[in-house]
């Protein structure tokens, strides 16, 4: 029984450290570039590539365990990047600076999982 | 008493981490990402109230930079727009892309009508 309950809590605490850590390094960033779009940007940037990482070196590999999993790509990296200061942020821009921080953002975002996904992947290929 | 931004964002962080964990573990997503799409934007729509509706800035940072924030995610969208164009489905990919930027959008419109309706 207690066994049963630790087990079904050891998720939700390692999704939580994770999380605090991630959106504390987020607000650092933002707090230390001194422009908020370009912040932002930087942090959904660099924590696409490394979720590609972990994701893709889970995938080839399979040697990530499901705690490692939950605090890094779950709690830290799904914290530390974030899609509603992104919209808002692209929202309430002038329209020129909206359209290329939401293409910008986009493209170096996928770039990024691409970039995350060529590092970790194995000689022979592999999907 | 003053309470640290630092404190108030981790928790905030910590409390949308966990909640987009559970969601996560209650939308089926095998096929399409529903969960994260609607994770986007339910959490883009609670920051639009937030940025919207004047509140003290310690809410702002705690429910906003923090909760809101980590709630949302930009990493998870990112790779799973790359896994369905991998996995042979491109428009998928491009409707999952396009879609998720247009309904949170639209729910950072509704916040602000909604504030501005109500305050």
């Amino acid at each position: 029984m207690t066994q049963t309950r630790t087990a079904r809590l050891e998720p939700i605490l390692l999704v939580a450290i994770g999380g605090f850590a991630g959106a504390n390094l987020r607000y650092l960033v933002d707090t230390l570039v001194p422009a908020s779009l370009l912040a932002t940007a930087t942090v959904n940037v660099f924590g696409s590539f490394a979720l590609g990482v972990v994701f893709y070196e889970d995938r080839f590999s399979g040697r990530i365990s499901a705690p490692t999993r939950r605090i890094v790509a779950t709690g830290f990296l799904s914290s530390f990047t974030t899609y509603s200061t992104f919209v808002v942020g692209a929202v309430t821009a002038t329209p020129v600076i909206g359209l290329c921080y939401v293409a910008g953002s986009y493209a170096l975002g996928f770039l990024g999982v691409l970039v995350g996904r060529a590092l970790v992947r194995p000689e022979g290929g592999g999907r | 008493m003053r309470i640290p931004p630092a404190q108030l964002v981790g928790a905030g962080g910590a409390i949308g981490a966990v909640l987009r964990y559970l969601v996560g573990q209650y939308v089926p997503s095998e096929r399409f990402p529903f969960a994260t799409l609607l994770i986007n934007v339910v959490g883009s729509f609670a920051l639009g109230l937030v940025m919207f509706v004047p509140v003290p800035t310690d809410t702002a940072l705690f429910v906003g930079v923090g909760a809101c924030g980590a709630f949302t995610t930009y990493s998870s969208f990112s790779v799973e727009t790359v896994r369905l164009w991998e996995s042979g489905s491109p428009i998928r990919a491009g409707l999952y892309a396009a879609g998720t930027f247009l309904s949170c959008a639209l729910a950072v419109g509704v916040a602000w009508a909604l504030a501005a309706v109500i305050w």
